[in-house]
């Protein structure tokens, strides 16, 4: 037998299917990382965990949910009051939805930060932000199923937009619905897609991992690895960490669970979703706040001194909302720094701070009703979100950077570890 | 020759790798105790719900049933029959000899002491689960099944056909002389 | 450093933010609900069963007149302290719909402990017909629907009063500062002895406000006080395990530094 003899069940399988070494090789002790990670790095696989309990609670949620615009709501509240255990998947899957969003901004916020997007990157860049796109659609459609008033309206507004699209807007949008207004053909559209996207999701997540680890994880001095002693195996070293990660993440995850489990939520998605009456303000779930507001800002592009109106506020607000993210697929061209990381950066550092400045009071202004200062407020901030990128443009190419060090090893010895 | 014997480490955390160990090994029972408690939810939630469980018992009212009559309730989504026997079918279900039964069953083991006039079966064919018609076959007051032939005597105890069971008796209670509780 | 200069700038503004945000909430014609401290608030919040048993009280003989509870089962209030003979004799009291029976007829019987509580009107057309225009909501969510939850609920319940100067009223209109825009259908539900309590506490409007807002903060969340239970043994866990697994890092990284 040509079978090893060393632990002959895990040999008889390795031989067949070398699903050990697999899993050494990729995140074992034959996995190399740099040395230097900051727990910056632990979001990752924060973000990974959270998918697979959004999964997992989902699947069993999806056990008592019925989609028809006549019982979801009822169906919700059953599995609130009667389903063992119901109304604790019910809050940890919401909960799950708005920490997914939490671990995954601070998440692209490193990589902004320490150049992650930069080559030999690109690639890794992209499927993540192909990841953030099919969960913004995930969560969209997710926050329809309860059929609460926000569920409805907020369905109603957000396909409306697609209406803005000259000439086959109109067409697109009732396709999308299914029927003249939002009903019961659209949600049970949205439930069988809800139940699709996150295995969508995961197969990106394998794409996002592979790339990963052609090249390996950046590191907070945004210098490449060029020998061994600038690494140390993922395992034991990041696995635990990592696992320490989990134990932080989860005790904030559970503290709003178990106790304010509807803090991040609307109040006016607990009254049944009414098609003859609108709520007072329509808001999305807080991790839309700043496209929201990017949506509305938007003002008429038109010809100055002419009063030609060249593409409609509506149409407009649409573009920019998209187009903010869809910017992003560009950011390793537009900043043209042969540095990566900001810690060697020091005016694109003081950029990055009034970027994330700027989404933050961008997610305020979506919050608010569109008039008044936080309109003007609105302009001013979306104005400056495209800016931020015209200006790095130039900046990025003449920046005075600080001198590297030699290695990482190097700097990890010079300043005798923190740890 | 032999290597000097080292005897047993008086200090758990003598070397480091029996640390390493100690570490492990709580480390993995905690994440068990986890596991196992982010699981239970899982699979509990999966049970009868509270609102299923809350009609998991009915009470019946058996004063409209006349004599020999037989009325069908329904009981956890299954019928139940219940029939209010004669003392033609009593004597009839009593004087069977029960060793000769495939499924073998006193008739008293199958009714309550002192209310043997009212006969309490879930309606289901212990076959592959058809609902059988009342005196419709071979025994007279008893079942008989369309699908498969089975044939149930005036006790709900099976007789002939493919059946291997009697009509299954649910759980019940008298409140009264007039009202039972099924489940 | 420019660096931590602007760090902290960021936390600052996220943190004004958020108060901005928290306190705007109520800000156009109406009054921010009055803060009132509840058995069930915090980490250790529970229900008070008596309180609760008082409330539902208060909902039965004031409020079911125009409001449903109909996410409420009658086996459902054994949670608030009553016995299994007592909700077996309120389920029946109710006469709950059912049918058809064998004509094909839909009819009335008397309840069950596994019913749920009646509707009061039919339809939304019925309750809007009834109530000039206005249909009172089911208030099985009450608590949770409402920004405010439980303190607003109880500033409404109390909080009904004369209009001020150059407010208009049509006919039917009340007016409450704690709703939104001042003007409401719904007429004070609230006076003192309104209702006489089974265990002989002295029914202010402020003792049966708190009281039915107790039982709706049951009815909207019945499984609070376990949620609540279950997360403080949850949390210890956690912190244990997370405690530990601190230190483990620590020891395997130990060597590299």
């Amino acid at each position: 037998m040509s079978a090893p003899k060393t632990n002959s069940i895990k040999g008889w399988i390795e031989y067949r299917l070398p699903i050990f070494s697999f899993i050494d090789h990729s995140l074992g002790s034959k996995y190399p990382a740099p040395r230097n990670l900051n727990y910056w790095w632990n979001f990752g696989s924060i973000a990974g965990i959270v998918l697979v309990m959004q999964i997992l609670t989902g699947v069993f949620l999806a056990m008592h949910y019925t989609a028809q615009s006549g019982m979801a709501f009822d169906s919700v509240e059953n599995i609130m009051r009667n389903v063992n255990y119901g109304w604790l998947l019910r809050y940890a899957h919401a909960v799950g939805a708005s920490m997914f969003f939490v671990v995954v901004y601070i998440h692209i916020f490193r990589g902004l930060y320490y150049g992650s997007y930069k080559a030999p990157r690109e690639l890794l860049w992209w499927f993540g932000i192909v990841i953030l796109l099919l969960m913004m659609a995930t969560a969209f459609m997710g926050y329809v199923l309860p059929w609460g008033q926000m569920s409805f309206w907020g369905a109603t507004v957000i396909t409306n937009l697609f209406s803005a699209i000259p000439g086959v807007g109109e067409g697109i949008v009732h396709w999308l619905w299914g029927g003249f207004s939002v009903d019961n053909p659209t949600l049970n559209r949205f439930y069988a897609l809800h139940f699709l996207l996150p295995f969508v999701i995961v197969a990106v997540v394998i794409l996002h991992i592979w790339a990963l680890h052609q090249h390996g994880s950046n590191n907070p001095l945004g210098i490449d690895v060029k020998t061994p002693q600038d690494t140390i195996p993922f395992h034991p070293y990041y696995t635990y960490k990592d696992f320490f990660g989990f134990g932080i993440f989860f005790m904030i995850f559970s503290w709003l669970v178990f106790f304010y489990p509807n803090a991040l939520g609307d109040a006016d998605n607990y009254v049944p979703a009414n098609a003859m009456v609108t709520p007072a303000h329509i808001v999305p779930e807080w991790y839309f706040l700043p496209f929201y507001a990017i949506l509305r800002s938007m003002p008429d592009i038109a010809i100055p001194f002419t009063g030609m109106v060249l593409v409609q506020s509506k149409l407009a607000g649409v573009i920019g909302m998209f187009g903010s993210i869809l910017i992003f697929f560009v950011l390793p061209w537009i900043d043209r720094s042969k540095v990566r990381s900001a810690t060697f950066r020091p005016v694109y550092k003081i950029m990055f701070w009034i970027f994330l400045l700027d989404c933050i009071v961008l997610g305020y202004v979506g919050s608010q009703p569109p008039e008044g200062s936080a309109l003007l407020i609105g302009r001013i901030a979306l104005a400056y979100y495209f800016a931020h990128f015209v200006i790095l443009w130039f900046v990025s190419k003449r920046e005075k950077t600080l001198p590297l060090p030699e290695s990482i090893s190097k700097a990890v010895l010079a300043s005798h570890g923190g740890y | 020759m032999s290597t000097p014997h080292h005897p047993p480490s008086p200090d758990l955390f003598s070397t480091a790798t029996t640390r390493r160990d100690f570490m492990v090994l709580t480390a993995a029972a905690l994440g068990g105790v986890g596991a196992c408690a982010v699981a239970w939810p899982l699979i509990d939630s999966m049970n009868p719900a509270a609102d299923v469980l809350a009609l998991s018992s009915i009470e019946v009212d058996l004063t409209p049933i006349q004599v020999g009559q037989v009325i069908k309730v329904k009981w956890r989504g299954v019928p139940v029959f219940i029939r209010r026997r004669t003392p033609d079918d009593i004597a009839e279900a009593q004087k069977v000899n029960v060793s000769e039964l495939r499924d073998p069953q006193g008739d008293e083991q199958r009714v309550k002491k002192g209310r043997e006039q009212w006969l309490v079966v879930v309606g289901v064919c212990t076959h592959l689960g058809c609902i059988p018609l009342f005196n419709a076959g071979e025994y007279k007051d008893g079942w008989f099944c369309p699908c498969h032939g089975s044939q149930y005597d005036t006790s709900g105890r099976i007789r002939g056909g493919p059946a291997p069971k009697n009509l299954v008796v649910p759980d019940y209670t008298f409140l009264s002389d007039n009202r039972i509780k099924i489940g | 450093m420019v660096g931590i200069d602007m760090k902290k700038i960021i936390l600052i503004a996220i943190s004004l933010i958020g108060l901005g945000a928290a306190g705007i909430a109520f800000a156009e014609n109406q009054k921010p609900p009055l803060k009132q401290s509840w058995a069930f608030d915090g980490i250790f919040g529970h229900v008070d069963k008596q309180a609760a048993q008082r409330g539902f009280q208060v909902y039965k003989e004031v409020c079911s007149a125009c409001h449903s509870l109909n996410r409420i089962a009658f086996r459902n209030l054994a949670d608030i302290g009553f016995s299994e003979a007592e909700v077996s004799a309120l389920a029946s009291s109710y006469q709950i719909s059912d049918g058809p029976n064998d004509n094909g007829d839909m009819f009335q019987r008397p309840g069950k402990p596994s019913d749920y509580f009646p509707l009061v009107y039919a339809n939304e057309n019925a309750a809007r017909a009834t109530n000039n225009g206005a249909a009172p909501p089911d208030l099985s969510l009450i608590i949770k629907a409402r920004k405010g939850g439980a303190n607003y609920v109880y500033s409404l319940l109390t909080g009904f009063g004369p209009p001020p100067a150059g407010i208009q009223l049509t006919p039917g209109q009340n007016y409450n500062p704690y709703f939104p825009g001042g003007n409401l259908m719904m007429p004070p539900p609230l006076s003192d002895g309104r209702v006489t309590y089974a265990d002989g506490t002295p029914a202010t409007v402020d003792q049966m406000a708190r009281d039915v807002v107790t039982f709706l903060q049951w009815a909207a969340e019945p499984e609070m006080e376990i949620r609540k239970e279950m997360g403080l043994k949850v949390m210890i866990y956690l912190a244990i395990f997370t405690a530990f697994l601190y230190v483990a890092k620590r020891n395997i990284w130990r060597k590299i530094h």
